[in-house]
């Protein structure tokens, strides 16, 4: 087997705060190979954020308390000092985050914050940095980057600034690329190149990477393994196929039933899922998905583990319900449609 | 940028006209203002007063008498109703010491302010951060005055040691080192004031500052903490430091240090209104009001341009 860039081992991250502990991230588990897509999708508030800033040492803080371990070849980083962690940040794991309009400094010309990128890294003086910033605006796809290279990031469109960060965040070719909900404020038609931008950079600079996303549509395009978080924990995970074709959890049910589709019949209305994620302080007793679930019976009240329940391997998931019971009756929230159709 | 330059200076000449004539509105309705009656004496009678009234043009419509004095200002013939000197020659004269004061002073409360803002702030939470927005907080509420004399009895000839002298201005062509410890209580007075306003200003910028998406940024690309903190903080948290600064520096070379130069006897511009208020002398005041009305605008003109160069998302308009 190959030896895996990144391999996360039940991840745990807790905040202290005024108003009591707060579990953001409770066990998270997975290995990352180099030009592999993960996926983690969630609603707000799931950890994915945070465990995607967890990797590159950004939630480090006096209240903040990890437990696992992050292997990066081999090396622990929930265990690299503050100074040690600048040599990964960028260098190694590259990052672009959700909000282009904000993530920029907007007193900075484009070019200069890429250049700045590229010398904390590389010994290159500043004509040779500003070629290359060139070349990656030019691969990112910023037409005539040679003038746009001058700009402020207010002349920048948010789509042109979310490239911009890709570019940043590729400029030392890291081996993983964390993309924290990248197209989250960007309208459709954008969203859609940026997904295929980072699919195609991803190869061309033989990068992993992590995928972050409230949106199962967008993942579908590009991940190949995907966890779905809710309330701190992974609550199904597996291949894309798993996940889309043979789902377990009623959650990933709820999530996919929320995605509009042209192939299904149109239901009166998306499948919502009711009520809102649990507060992180104060978590319900046994299965935390149990007050929204619809299939809630006693057993729930038991937390179940992330384990293997279908015939293929790799597949997890937390649910207590038969899996024949499951696979009769998902089909009712994921495209209610056309379950009374049939 | 002309057209900017243009509109502003036609705003100034607005400003100074509105300020102007506010001054001598207020001069006329407090109590006591009337010159003649001080000019004439205890024992005058009303043909005298009267008659003074009708010399110093005081029997004239009230747009009248403003528009003489502005003239006469403007063309450097105003002069005191107390003691008859050239109002625009003691202005120029008290200059050399104003400045030297105020841009000392200046230097050492932006530099100290800074400083003592990025400390508490980098800190913040920590016992030095407590200390420092303490020492803060009772520098801001030290009365100037009050401080000026603390000072003088510590440190100046005369009283508990005789480190420096006792107030006065030398000035800089005459002797270098009589200058500046001439000046150093003046400036540190004057400037404590603001290096604890700007402090805890700055701390405050600087807090909202490091929760910024950018710093996020800045620090997954790997940089240095000390290069984050200066390149990408202080530049975004100075920008609020920039205004205050301009204001309050043009607000002490208009010849707003009164206390510090009367305190000290430094015989600056606020030194000589000091004087002008001692014996309700209104062309002096006049002057003094106007040469810091200038300043103001033209400072905030100049802060105006510097935004811009600092922030390229502000247009000059």
């Amino acid at each position: 087997m190959v030896e895996p860039l990144l391999d996360v081992k039940d991840l745990k991250v807790r905040f202290a705060t005024e108003d009591g502990i707060v579990q953001a991230v409770s066990g998270i588990s997975f290995q990352l190979e180099a030009g592999k897509v993960l996926g983690i999708v969630g609603e707000s508030g799931s950890g994915k954020s945070v465990t995607a800033m967890t990797l590159m040492g950004l939630t480090r803080g006096v209240n903040a308390r990890f437990e696992g371990e992050v292997l990066y070849r081999g090396t622990d980083l929930l265990h690299v000092s503050d100074t040690e962690m600048q040599n990964y940040r960028g260098n190694e794991i590259g990052m672009i985050f959700q909000d282009p309009m904000t993530s920029l400094n907007p007193v900075y010309r484009i070019g200069d914050q890429i250049v700045e990128a590229i010398r904390a890294h590389q010994k290159l003086d500043k004509r040779a940095a500003r070629s290359s910033t060139i070349e990656l605006l030019r691969q990112v796809g910023i037409p005539n980057p040679e003038a746009r290279v001058d700009d402020y990031p207010h002349q920048f469109s948010g789509g042109m600034r979310q490239r911009a960060m890709i570019a940043m965040a590729l400029s030392c070719n890291p081996s993983v690329l964390i993309a924290d909900e990248p197209t989250t404020a960007l309208d459709v038609t954008i969203q859609a190149q940026i997904v295929e931008l980072i699919n195609r950079l991803k190869g061309e600079f033989n990068s992993a990477v992590i995928f972050i996303t409230h949106d199962l549509g967008v993942i579908a395009e590009i991940a190949d393994e995907i966890i779905v978080m809710y309330a701190g924990r992974v609550v199904e995970q597996g291949t894309k196929r798993d996940v889309f074709y043979d789902p377990q959890m009623p959650y990933t049910w709820g999530l996919l039933g929320s995605i509009p589709r042209l192939d299904r019949p149109r239901a009166e209305r998306l499948h919502t899922i009711e009520g809102s994620p649990p507060s992180l302080i104060n978590l319900p007793e046994g299965c935390k998905f149990r007050p929204r679930c619809p299939h809630a019976f006693e057993k729930c009240m038991d937390e179940p583990a992330l384990e293997n329940r279908v015939e293929t391997p790799g597949h997890l998931d937390r649910c207590w319900l038969e899996v024949e019971f499951k696979r009769d009756h998902r089909d009712e929230t994921i495209s209610p449609g056309s379950a009374e159709a049939a | 940028m002309v057209a900017f330059i243009i509109r502003r200076i036609l705003g100034m000449i607005l400003v100074l006209i509105a300020v102007s004539f506010i001054v001598y509105l207020i001069f006329i309705v407090i109590p006591g203002g009337d010159p003649a009656d001080r000019i004439a004496g205890k024992v005058a009678t009303p043909e005298n007063i009267a008659s003074i009234r009708h010399n110093l043009g005081l029997d004239q419509n009230v747009f009248v008498q403003w528009f003489d004095m502005v003239k006469s200002l403007l063309s450097g013939t105003l002069v005191s109703y107390y003691n008859g000197t050239n109002v625009v020659q003691q202005i120029w004269a008290g200059i050399p010491a104003t400045f030297s004061l105020c841009i000392g002073a200046g230097m050492i409360w932006l530099f100290f302010g800074v400083l003592v803002g990025t400390v508490s702030a980098i800190t913040a939470g920590r016992a030095s951060d407590r200390i420092i927005t303490g020492l803060a907080l009772i520098g801001i509420s030290l009365p100037v005055a009050w401080l000026g004399l603390v000072l003088l009895y510590l440190f100046a000839d005369g009283g508990l040691s005789t480190v420096f002298p006792p107030g006065g201005y030398v000035p800089l062509t005459q002797d270098p080192v009589q200058w500046f410890t001439h000046l150093l209580l003046p400036w540190f007075t004057l400037a404590v004031l603001f290096i604890g306003f700007y402090g805890r200003v700055l701390r405050s910028n600087i807090l909202d500052t490091i929760n910024e998406d950018f710093v996020r940024t800045a620090k997954a690309k790997g940089l240095s903490s000390q290069r984050i903190i200066v390149r990408h903080v202080l530049r975004a948290s100075l920008i609020p430091i920039v205004t205050l600064f301009g204001l309050d520096f043009a607000a002490v070379l208009g010849g707003g240090a009164i206390i510090t130069e009367a305190v000290y006897n430094v015989q600056g511009v606020g030194w000589y209104a000091a004087q002008a208020i001692g014996t309700q002398d209104l062309p002096p005041l006049m002057g003094v009001t106007l040469y810091g009305a200038a300043f103001i605008v033209v400072f905030s003109t100049l802060i105006d341009i510097a935004y811009a160069y600092l922030d390229p998302r502000i247009r000059l308009t």
